[in-house]
């Protein structure tokens, strides 16, 4: 990192840790205090913040989708090989705990969603082991991957977060899907009309009978946008629980890393410090993706319920 | 907060992983551990029928023994039965038999005696017209005296 022999300043130290691997398109015109120029309007990839901020939504994050996707692929190829070698004798090793995990999903999403769908318990598999994996990064001491990725990319200044889940792109981009999902199940659930008076008859319920009849639009409408409201605030919570967690906890480990560079005494303090945040992070990793999950789950379980007819009737 | 095209790019991810894991992950996880379960309920049902089995089979066991016991029991108490009654009747038959023998070993005597008698009835008449004779020193009108001769001979 102190390649041009300044190092860097503690600010530019965390600033750089929490700052993606951006390619994206990129308008003409110079940036980063000129030192580079764009010249025509074309997709690159980002060097500085300032870069990343001109190229607006038409960027993607490189690494996030890299370790998103890297970190997926490992799920997915983890548990078909459990897949392809489970048999009805007796489980050994690996096998064993791939199916204490399926075991504790399929307990988990049975409790929670008594529908039968066979949808949502690989959902909630995915979520679950995608998530924690993704989370599991953290863990990692915050500079090896990053400086290994700068020295094979020979540039002190590469850009490279290993933990997708500290990008609220991954986290809010999961909790939409999820919600997305929710929408589509609520709609195959309970058809276009149900799905809307869901919408517009909850909570209050409009009566279409004498003096009500006034009322009534008025009770839909502000239903509409109460509705609308807590549909809308249900990813982004979900999204940004995960992305608050993880990012404070990836910002602390940043902090602790600062610290060993300020003499032996702090280094030691700091060591002490890392391992005890580590252990305690342990937890928040795999409770935040089980948090995920569960929440996942409700939701889901809330798409497939109907609610009684008469409710609308009388 | 950057929000960008990776929060597609990272939706359209989470679907295509969340389709094949439903596809190719978790149904077969979960086939295999419900068939496993199946085949521990089975094993351990057979195990169960297995000792009632082995429970009734001794059950079984003790009774035939006892009944063979019982069994065994009668036929040396009926054999016993029949032994005495045989030596019973192997007396009986014995005694009959000895009374039999002895009858008819009184009926030959008997007859012997009998025919002893006749033989010296027969002569007796003779004898005694001898005798008479010699006595009397005379001749005594035998067919005169003979039917009182036969006389003392048939009381004879």
């Amino acid at each position: 990192m102190a390649a041009d022999g300044n190092a860097p300043t503690t600010t530019e130290y965390i600033q750089h840790h929490l700052t993606n691997w951006t390619y994206g398109k990129l308008p003409a015109g110079t940036y980063c205090d000129g030192k580079t120029v764009q010249e025509t309007t074309g997709w690159t990839v980002a060097h500085c913040p300032e870069e990343m901020a001109a190229m607006g939504f038409n960027a993607i994050h490189l690494d996030s989708m890299l370790w998103s996707i890297g970190l997926g692929i490992i799920f997915l190829a983890l548990f078909r090989w459990g897949a392809k070698k489970a048999h009805a004798g007796v489980p050994s090793g690996m096998l064993n705990f791939i199916e204490a995990i399926i075991e504790f999903i399929d307990k988990t999403v049975k409790d929670g969603f008594q529908y039968r769908s066979r949808f949502v318990a690989p959902l909630a598999l995915t979520i679950f082991v995608w998530v924690f994996l993704m989370n599991l990064m953290d863990l990692v001491p915050v500079d090896w991957i990053p400086q290994l990725a700068a020295w094979i990319a020979g540039d002190p200044h590469f850009y490279f977060k290993i933990v997708p889940t500290t990008d609220p792109n991954i986290t809010l981009g999961m909790g939409f899907t999820v919600i997305a999902l929710v929408i589509l199940f609520s709609i195959r659930q309970k058809g276009l009309i149900g799905f809307i008076k869901e919408l517009t008859f909850h909570p209050f319920h409009p009566s279409f009978k004498g003096v009500g009849l006034l009322f009534a639009p008025l009770i839909i409408v502000f239903n509409l946008i109460l509705e609308t409201i807590a549909l809308v605030a249900k990813p982004i919570s979900l999204g940004l629980r995960l992305f608050g967690n993880l990012y404070a906890g990836e910002m602390i480990f940043i902090l602790i890393a600062a610290m060993f560079s300020a003499g032996l005494l702090f280094g030691v303090f700091a060591g002490a410090l890392q391992l005890g945040w580590a252990l305690f992070h342990i937890i928040v990793i795999t409770l935040q993706a089980f948090v995920f999950m569960v929440l996942t789950i409700v939701y889901m379980s809330m798409a497939f319920h109907e609610d009684d007819e008469d409710q609308f009737n009388h | 907060m950057n929000l960008n095209l990776t929060i597609i790019g990272q939706s359209i991810t989470f679907i295509v992983f969340v389709l094949i894991c439903m596809k190719y992950i978790w149904p077969l996880i979960t086939a295999a551990m419900t068939e496993r379960q199946k085949k521990i309920a089975d094993g351990l049902a057979a195990a169960d029928r297995a000792s009632k089995d082995l429970e009734l089979a001794q059950e079984k066991a003790t009774h035939t023994l006892r009944d063979a016991k019982a069994e065994a029991a009668s036929i040396l108490e009926s054999a016993n039965k029949r032994a005495a009654q045989i030596v019973e009747e192997a007396k009986e038959q014995a005694r009959e038999e000895g009374e039999r023998i002895k009858a008819a070993a009184q009926a030959d005597v008997e007859q012997e005696v009998n025919r002893a008698k006749e033989k010296l009835r027969s002569q007796v008449a003779t004898l005694a017209f001898a005798g008479a004779e010699k006595v009397l020193e005379s001749s005594v009108d035998q067919s005169t005296h003979k039917d009182m001769i036969d006389k003392l001979a048939a009381s004879l």
